[in-house]
């Protein structure tokens, strides 16, 4: 059952050679025999799923029509609200809360009949490169559990990878989908910034966040992505935008950079190796590629993190003990109910990087690091445009190195911060990007980013789709 | 470098109560990643724009009306509140 793609498994559906419950049911027994070793999932949401499954077997038995998403089992990362389900983000403070509504990716989805069979494993509020910083636990990587998924959607990535879920939502602010979806091997797509609503995610960096899709294939991912995308009144940032399929997409034609940037020094020779390897074989089908410099791109990291903890500051200002989740209030005023609250359910990575915005935007250095991070911004987009005029997309490593070891990066924070080094320049410009598994060394998968210019993330899946052939 | 102090000052700005131990991990841990945002010093961007947004947005205007997502959501959002008395959510004494 969970080597069907979403089109296979709609045929064998609408053909009925079998019904939505078995689906269902082949991936839930995935679940339980899998994840107490696993831990993608933090609320498996199995009465959901088979209530689900049984209202598209019954529309299917009416001989209603039901559409290509229906009956697909789908991981939703616990940053995104599934109504009536605990969403946690992977925070203690968030630990009983209860969705009001969905999110409008999670309607969207759900109206089309997918199948919800959980909220998966996160670092808190998504801050985190390897699912350690979740309250509830790390994330194992399906590969080797003595190594990291991935972060911070790793829960997604590795339900998908160990087909717990045939596809998961996942959301990126500096990596977030597309480093677990390489280190799990699997496809993930951060879209352009604006193309999917972020309403009802909860926030981390608004301007850098976006939800994504994550799949075993491309076309797969392709298909949430074309269900999710789109403009909604609930999202001022999000775009009228539609998605459509490159049908008359030739190799021959594509023109690609190799950013030697991406190539420097801290990354793994193997992957080197692999990426370029990659890239040589759209080079024999026909493409040409050059190489392009993002001179700075060596800034990013540093631009990036001042204003992700900037926006992380204010964001999480909202979860102060009052309006929502818990609550420590055996103070006298209100004054020490926050700090309170706050000091004893957020984790460090989350006081850490509240402390580090705090003092970024604080009066004296906000010239300093914020002004000055956001100019960079400026710079590194400059780059990237310049770059776009001789090619179509920028392609190299979504990652320097090879899923770690779960404990080996977690004693310095700015070591768990060097592994954003290759995916953040592309949320800090807006630029959509895809992570595709091709191929790997010392048993761990290794991926191929593909960058492209802003709402081009049909040309991604095309160039996907071919490389999947080539492989 | 941070001091002891400042991470404090900090601290209480971002309403997060530090217990003795975190305090010391934390300076040395904010000093490291305040160290490595120098390599912006390099940078010049004297004549540089700063950029907020990556994508160009007009100006995103809506009716100033009140649409409620279903009817009983009122009550399910005060029900995930801590503390709440007769429809509104209980705050402690702040004068």
């Amino acid at each position: 059952m969970d080597e069907f793609t979403i089109r296979q498994l709609h045929e064998k559906l609408k053909n009925k050679e079998f019904s939505a419950q078995e689906i269902v049911e082949s991936f839930l027994k995935n679940i339980e025999q899998k994840d107490a070793n696993l831990h993608a999932f933090i609320t498996p949401t199995r009465e959901l799923a088979l209530a689900q499954a049984k209202e598209i077997d019954e529309k299917i038995a009416r001989g209603e029509k039901v559409s290509p998403l229906a009956g697909v089992p789908c991981a939703v990362k616990d940053s995104i609200l599934v109504d009536g389900v605990r969403c946690t983000a992977g925070s203690k403070i968030l630990e009983n809360y209860i969705a009001p509504y969905d999110a409008t990716v999670t309607q969207k989805l759900r109206t089309e009949g997918v199948l919800f069979v959980g909220k998966t494993n996160l670092d808190e509020f998504n801050m985190g490169a390897s699912t350690e910083n979740s309250a509830f636990g790390v994330t194992k990587n399906p590969y080797d559990e003595t190594r990291v998924a991935g972060g911070s959607s790793g829960g997604s990535a590795a339900s998908v990878a160990a087909n717990e879920a045939l596809v998961a939502l996942g959301a990126d602010t500096g990596g977030s989908i597309r480093l677990p979806a390489a280190f799990c091997g699997v496809v993930g797509l951060k879209p352009t910034y604006g193309t999917v609503s972020r309403h009802g995610l909860i926030a981390m960096a608004s301007s850098l966040d976006q939800i994504g899709p994550i799949a075993k294939t491309a076309e797969d991912a392709e298909t949430v992505f074309e269900t999710i995308c789109g403009r909604d009144a609930f999202d001022a940032t999000s775009l009228a935008y539609q998605y459509e399929s490159l049908s008359d997409f030739d190799v021959k034609n594509l023109r690609i950079g190799v950013a030697k940037e991406f190539f420097g020094e801290g990354l793994m020779p193997q992957i080197a190796e692999l990426v370029k390897a990659a890239i040589k074989k759209l080079e024999d089908a026909g493409a040409t590629v050059q190489e392009i410099s993002l001179p700075h791109a060596k800034y990013a990291l540093a631009a990036y993190y001042i204003i992700n903890t900037s926006e992380v500051s204010a964001n999480l200002a909202r979860f102060d003990g009052i309006r929502y989740g818990k609550s420590a209030s055996r103070g006298q005023n209100l004054l020490d109910v926050y700090l309170q609250t706050r000091g004893e359910y957020l984790g460090a990575e989350v006081k850490r990087r509240i402390m580090l915005g705090t003092y970024a935007l604080s009066a004296g250095y906000y010239d300093a690091y914020y002004l000055k991070a956001q100019k960079v911004r400026t710079l590194l987009q400059q780059d990237f445009t310049a770059a776009f005029t001789d090619v179509d997309v920028i392609m190299g490593p979504p990652s320097p190195f090879l899923p770690f070891k779960i404990g080996e990066r977690t004693e310095d924070p700015l070591t768990m911060y060097l592994v954003d080094l290759y995916t953040v320049p592309v949320n800090l410009v807006g630029l959509p990007a895809l992570s595709l598994p091709i191929g790997y060394t010392q048993g761990l998968p290794v991926g191929l980013q593909i960058i492209g210019k802003p709402l081009q993330e049909n040309l991604l899946f095309a160039i996907a789709k071919d490389l999947e052939k080539l492989a | 470098m941070i001091s002891p102090k400042e991470v404090q000052h900090i601290a209480k700005l971002a309403r997060i109560e530090l217990t003795d131990r975190e305090l010391i991990q934390f300076q040395k841990e904010l000093a490291g990643v305040l160290a490595y945002f120098e390599i912006l010093q390099e940078v010049n961007v004297s004549s540089v724009a700063p950029m907020t947004h990556s994508v160009l947005l007009e100006n995103v205007y809506r009716s100033d009306e009140f649409k409620a997502k279903t009817d009983d959501i009122a009550q399910k959002l005060l029900q995930m509140a801590p503390e709440t008395k007769n429809g509104y959510l209980k705050v402690k004494q702040i004068l």
